[in-house]
């Protein structure tokens, strides 16, 4: 089956109210606190600028403690703002593939999502901690995220996926659209903690203005049924910056097709895209970039780098440039192969055994620089990949 | 210390396979520092590897022991705690894991992060302090690799080093701070008896020589020990002949001190 194939009326959306509405996370049973706190969010509830719980439809818990920032269900948002309605399918296309047609088609009484809006000038760097977590057997949640960034304000958003254990074959349909305005920030971190049964079609877009920068880091490390997704970033306006960091590790029979858009329209915008990628089992990746420079003294760069550890995984890398004005300079750079030998033998001889030096060379592998976020988040996404990887 | 006896070793399969060292024979004693010379070919880096047991180069014949202990089947980690550590002429470079990473791995504190004194210490004099972070080898200049290498015998404290063309691509500047350091790690400012550590340099011409003072000087051609004898001698008979003719400088040879038959010479 290929990944169009996948049909979204198979499944079936809950209804708004299927579950209860939380004030805190330590209202809900011990199986979902332990699930959150994988992705962290126990522990961001007393410390960070906002939280956001969705299971299923139902938006169970959304806090803000931040004075800078505004989180809100998107239906109550909408009733709020009459004005959010000019960002609602905007930066997305409705008509775009038939996911998300299907998601602009379902009932407005049931979709649901996060609105998460940083106020004009106000630089918040504690973590808007977000999930979206899908419980329901043969259920299709679908989301719609709306994500503003104010005039010269800086949110940090860490989300985290995942789905309720043995619920069968089940998808996530999430529709995302962020709008960084003039000289304003967004990084958003994003861990996915799905399952073997979860079918996944994210469906993203990022629209930068003049000086903004959108900094996008994705972690999937366990496995699913698929995921499919392929964030286009509109750079418009001049200096602006986009950094896609995507890491990933597929596992049993994971098939993930993955990639990130830049179209650098402003003058002297800027893209890079860095992807480090390991495959085991049957696992099948493709990973996709695409740059396009259209403004003068536009740069990008493209890196995938991929280790198979079995014969029988498989890492697609399809970089694309495309460049539209001779004032561009977009490169890239792709390596894909097994561990190297010469790195486990220079490892072992400085006195670690083959295992230790092959689950060095893999933990190493998958490091990322969080240098963008700021620093208490980056401490604690890098303790929750740790803890990740130890369990691998 | 080291024992290498009629060591004969093949890399290479089938048809392509090809006989590197030929019943090579080498004994150092603790508190040694042989320097083995050679031409580029001449199996000077295959020695290394097989000491070390890298993967690739096949024992046909004899055997390598330390302290007594027979080791040429053993893993290349289970040699390192038997006391061999390695100076890499081309250490690899390898993404994600920092040059402090290495430097803990050396120490047996794999699972720290944090940088530890004795590693700021000896980076500090190396001038790398400022690599601790840096992926290993990543971007590295030839003296930063050499000196990050050292950087890492130093804290890993081998009773045997081997030193792989230490002073091949690196500047007038970083060989004699490079020198001086290994000079004093290998305990020549001590006396002879009073000297514990070995190594064996490897080098096809030595500039390194003018800092760490040697014992003995082998010549390696074609996977055989030409001659040995005084290191000065033999490094200036080469500078002056080349290495085809320095055989007939040679004071004694290696094969006889190690009790093996004299090779038929013409």
């Amino acid at each position: 089956m290929s990944m169009q194939d996948l049909d979204p009326n198979e499944f079936k959306t809950q209804d708004s109210d299927a579950h209860e509405k939380v004030t805190s996370i330590k209202d809900l049973s011990a199986e979902m606190k332990q699930k959150l706190a994988r992705i962290g969010l126990v522990m961001a509830e007393e410390s960070g600028a906002g939280t956001y719980l969705q299971r299923d439809q139902t938006a169970s818990l959304c806090n803000t403690r931040s004075k800078d920032v505004e989180v809100l269900p998107i239906r109550q948002a909408m009733q709020k703002h009459d004005w959010l309605k000019d960002y609602s399918w905007k930066a997305l296309k409705a008509d775009t593939d038939k996911f998300t047609k299907d998601a602009a088609s379902a009932n407005p009484e049931v979709i649901q999502g996060y609105f998460i809006r940083g106020l004009p000038g106000k630089i918040e760097r504690s973590a808007v901690q977000t999930c979206l977590y899908v419980e329901s057997k043969n259920t299709k949640q679908v989301v719609h995220n709306i994500i503003i960034a104010e005039e010269g304000s800086e949110i940090n958003i860490v989300t985290g996926c995942m789905s309720h254990g043995g619920i069968g074959r089940a998808m996530h349909e999430g529709i995302s659209e962020f709008y960084v305005k003039k000289n304003a920030k967004i990084t958003f971190t994003m861990i996915h903690e799905w399952q073997e049964s979860m079918e996944v079609r994210p469906r993203t877009a990022i629209i930068l203005e003049e000086g903004a920068s959108f900094i996008n880091n994705y972690i999937a490390l366990k496995p699913v049924s698929s995921i499919q997704s392929n964030p286009i970033a509109y750079l418009n306006g001049d200096n602006s910056r986009v950094m896609f960091q995507t890491i990933l590790y597929g596992r049993g029979n994971s098939r993930m097709d993955l990639g990130s858009r830049a179209i650098l329209k402003g003058k002297n915008s800027s893209a890079e895209m860095i992807s480090r990628i390991i495959t085991t089992d049957k696992a099948d990746i493709v990973a996709r970039g695409l740059i396009v420079g259209e403004g003068p003294g536009t740069k990008g760069h493209l890196e995938c780098r991929g280790l198979l550890l079995s014969d029988t995984s498989r890492i697609d890398s399809i970089p694309e440039l495309d460049a539209k004005n001779p004032d561009v300079n977009i490169t890239h750079e792709a390596a894909v192969g097994k561990i190297s030998q010469d790195e486990i033998n220079y490892l072992m001889a400085r006195g670690a055994t083959e295992d230790e030096a092959t689950s060095m060379i893999i933990n190493g592998f998958l490091s990322f620089d969080l240098s963008e976020l700021p620093p208490e988040i980056a401490k604690d996404t890098k303790k929750l990949v740790d803890q990740t990887m130890k369990g691998l | 210390m080291l024992d290498i006896r009629n060591l004969s070793v093949s890399v290479g399969d089938g048809k392509e396979r090809k006989q590197v060292l030929k019943e090579l024979s080498l004994h150092v004693e603790d508190g040694e520092v042989h320097v083995i010379f050679g031409p580029n070919g001449s199996g000077k880096t295959t020695l290394v590897q097989t000491l070390l047991g890298y993967p690739g180069y096949m024992v046909e014949s004899g055997k390598i022991e330390i302290n007594g202990e027979d080791i040429t089947k053993l893993p290349i980690n289970e040699r390192v705690a038997r006391g061999l550590g390695v100076v890499f002429q081309y250490p690899p470079a390898v993404r994600g894991i920092k040059l402090n990473d290495m430097a803990n791995l050396v120490l047996k504190k794999k699972d720290v992060v944090d940088i530890l004194p004795e590693t700021l210490d000896w980076a500090n004099r190396l001038n790398m302090q400022s690599f601790l972070q840096r992926d290993v080898n990543l971007g590295f200049s030839g003296g930063e690799k050499k000196r990050a290498e050292v950087l890492q015998i130093l804290l890993q404290n081998p009773s045997l080093l081997l030193l792989d063309e230490p002073d091949s691509g690196v500047d007038v500047e970083n060989v004699e701070i490079i020198g001086r350091l290994l000079n004093k790690f290998l305990q020549r400012d001590l006396k002879p008896q009073a000297r514990k550590k070995a190594a064996i340099i490897i080098t096809h011409l030595g500039y390194l020589l003018n800092f760490i003072k040697s014992d003995r000087a082998h010549v390696l051609c074609d996977g055989q020990f030409l001659c040995s004898g005084d290191p000065k001698e033999i490094y200036e008979n080469i500078l002056k002949n080349g290495f085809d003719k320095c055989q007939n400088s040679c004071l004694f040879s290696a094969r006889e001190e190690a009790g093996c038959a004299i090779p038929a010479k013409e």
